[in-house]
């Protein structure tokens, strides 16, 4: 049976968040730190063999004191430090699970953003599921907004069919060792460019699934958000 | 835990909320699969009880039949996959005498707190009962509903007197199937009549000694007791009916809901010394003992198959309006729905 790693990314370090020093991850949302609310929803789906969150190194101690005040603790969750991009801090990740010696052509991990505390059951369910059936997939929502291309930033370029346009969101999923495969085989400048895990699979021409997301699975980067959310938290 | 609960805010509009839930060392967390829509959520949900009832109980998660899957047990009691049957009502005090269900301090789900239909239901490990491997999950949905049939007759059989040769059951629905099923599937030698007001429902009730039109009902047909299984308004006429055709000193167990007062012929429970048992919900018991007869007479979970209507997929929150419509037009069975959420 392949093992499924939850690897959650937590290396933002908060820029965008106005006058708040704490990396977005840390705030608070309806009294614990979102990360905590993240960790919580992957502890709740037993496929996991592990949950490895990811964040800068002065952050790790902080992370770990955080899950053993506000989560029970699950022998499956680890932190440990993140890269300088996104993509790095996959690689570290699967570098993990590579010297636990759980790596091989099945090993799955489901990606997600810390801050993106709302997900849910089945879109855990379905990353997981389509992983293994696709190799590849990413959670998007149709497009709502009409998206508009500017490739000098003031005239339009093209208005694509919003029909066939999605917002992504994360999970994106992975057979483990192929994406490192793969992302090994690119140049320093592509890995520059290509800041995106599935985006480094389409452009070699790899099929990635798309897993239907929610509206209520936003990402909270400006302070904004964080309202967004707390409202969603009405219900408390 | 930010855990998605999909309440109704007003009739006919769910809304999405998130609430947090705590993990402790005394709670287990179940993932609902498959949740049966009872009419009570319908009189919620097509706004049929009084406006002050809405106001004071809306918003709120609706259905109180379900099962799910054990996801998270600090308790040790159960297994992570378990599959379980959730208990609704919720017990704030033990009584030697009056059972969980009755206590006026007791709680219930999706009737002044949150229903099962959530991503996960935090609950004590008492309030979910384990169910058989194998079992049909559909069937295994509407468990509660049968555990409060159960529940009524083992009630009844303490107080009804021991000539029990004919019981009559009034009702076609769901309620009067389940309930006519159980009578004769743990009292075989009890004949048991059915009596209804619609033919085609009638002929599914082949497990009974017999059934009859409400309106053709032999004039010399009695009965020692008898179940009231038709609730709303037609429970006066269907009470009134049965004080008519039972024996004297006949006990009569009433299981149907009605809104408004029912008017009925006390003059003829005075001289025929009738007694008259309510019952309403279930406790931790019922479901138990219900579970192990499941276990005991597969055939009752064969027959209550038979009453399994729509299933309905639900992965968006206008699936769950159409599992609610799709219910208000069925004509008998149960309308489930296949938690995708």
């Amino acid at each position: 049976m392949s093992k499924v790693y939850g690897v959650i990314l937590a290396g933002g370090i908060g820029t965008r968040m106005g006058n708040v020093e704490k990396p977005k991850q840390f705030m608070e949302l309806g009294g614990k730190p979102i990360i905590v609310h993240t960790i919580e929803k992957f502890i709740m789906n037993s496929e996991f063999c592990g949950i490895l969150v990811l964040t800068p190194k002065q952050w790790i101690k902080h992370t770990e004191d955080l899950i053993r005040k506000y989560a029970q603790m699950d022998e499956r969750v680890k932190v440990i430090e993140g890269g300088s991009t996104r993509n790095e801090t996959i690689m570290n990740a699967i570098a993990h699970i590579e010297r636990k010696g759980d790596l091989d052509e099945d090993t799955i991990i489901v990606t997600h953003d810390s801050v993106r505390p709302f997900l849910t059951h089945r879109i855990i369910e379905e990353n997981i599921q389509y992983a293994k059936e696709y190799g590849a997939c990413d959670t998007v929502i149709p497009a709502t907004d009409t998206i508009v291309e500017s490739k000098n930033h003031q005239l339009i370029s093209s208005i694509p069919d919003r029909s066939k346009m999605y917002q992504g969101q994360t999970p994106q999923s992975f057979k483990a060792k192929h994406l490192k495969d793969i992302y090994e085989s690119l140049t320093d400048e592509e890995k520059e460019i290509l800041t995106d895990a599935c985006k480094i699979l389409v452009i070699k021409g790899e099929n990635v699934h798309l897993v239907e997301g929610e509206e209520s699975n936003i990402k909270i980067t400006y302070p904004y958000d964080l309202r967004v959310a707390e409202a969603l938290l009405g219900g408390c | 835990m930010l855990n998605a609960v999909y309440q109704l805010k007003k009739p006919r509009q769910f809304e999405l909320v998130f609430k947090d839930i705590t993990f402790d060392d005394e709670h287990v967390i179940v993932r609902p699969t498959h949740l049966s829509i009872c009419n009570a959520d319908q009189r919620y949900y097509q706004g049929n009880r009084p406006e002050e009832i809405l106001n004071q109980k809306l918003p709120m998660a609706l259905i109180h039949e379900a099962i799910g899957k054990v996801v998270y047990d600090p308790t040790g009691q159960f297994k992570v996959g378990d599959p379980v049957v959730m208990i609704p009502n919720l017990p704030c005090e033990n009584d030697e005498v009056i059972a969980e269900n009755y206590l006026r301090s007791s709680k219930f789900r999706a009737s002044g707190n949150d229903g099962f239909m959530q991503e996960y239901i935090q609950t004590v490990p008492d309030r979910l009962v384990k169910l058989p491997e194998g079992i049909n999950l559909t069937v295994a949905a509407f468990t509660e509903i049968v555990s409060v049939s159960y529940h009524a007759i083992v009630r009844f059989m303490k107080t009804a007197h021991a000539r029990r040769n004919v019981i009559g059951v009034w009702g076609d629905g769901n309620l009067g199937y389940i309930t006519s099923l159980l009578l004769k599937s743990m009292y075989p030698d009890i004949r048991v009549y059915v009596m209804g007001l619609d033919k085609s429902k009638l002929n599914d009730f082949t497990f009974a000694d017999g059934i009859y039109l409400v309106n053709d009902i032999p004039d010399d047909f009695r009965m020692d007791h008898a179940f009231e299984c038709v609730g709303g308004n037609g429970a006066p006429r269907a009470i009134n009916q049965i004080i008519d055709y039972i024996h004297p000193e006949g006990t009569i167990g009433i299981l149907g809901v009605t809104e408004d007062n029912a008017p009925i012929n006390t003059r003829m429970i005075l001289e025929k010394g009738l007694r008259m048992i309510g019952s309403s919900r279930s406790g931790r018991e019922d479901f138990v003992n219900l579970v192990e007869l499941y276990k005991d007479k597969p055939e009752v979970v064969e027959y209550l198959e038979n009453i399994v209507g729509e299933q309905v997929v639900v992965r968006d929150i206008k699936d769950i309006s159409r599992a609610f419509e799709k219910d208000i037009h069925k004509l008998i069975g149960k309308t489930i729905m296949v938690w995708d959420k």
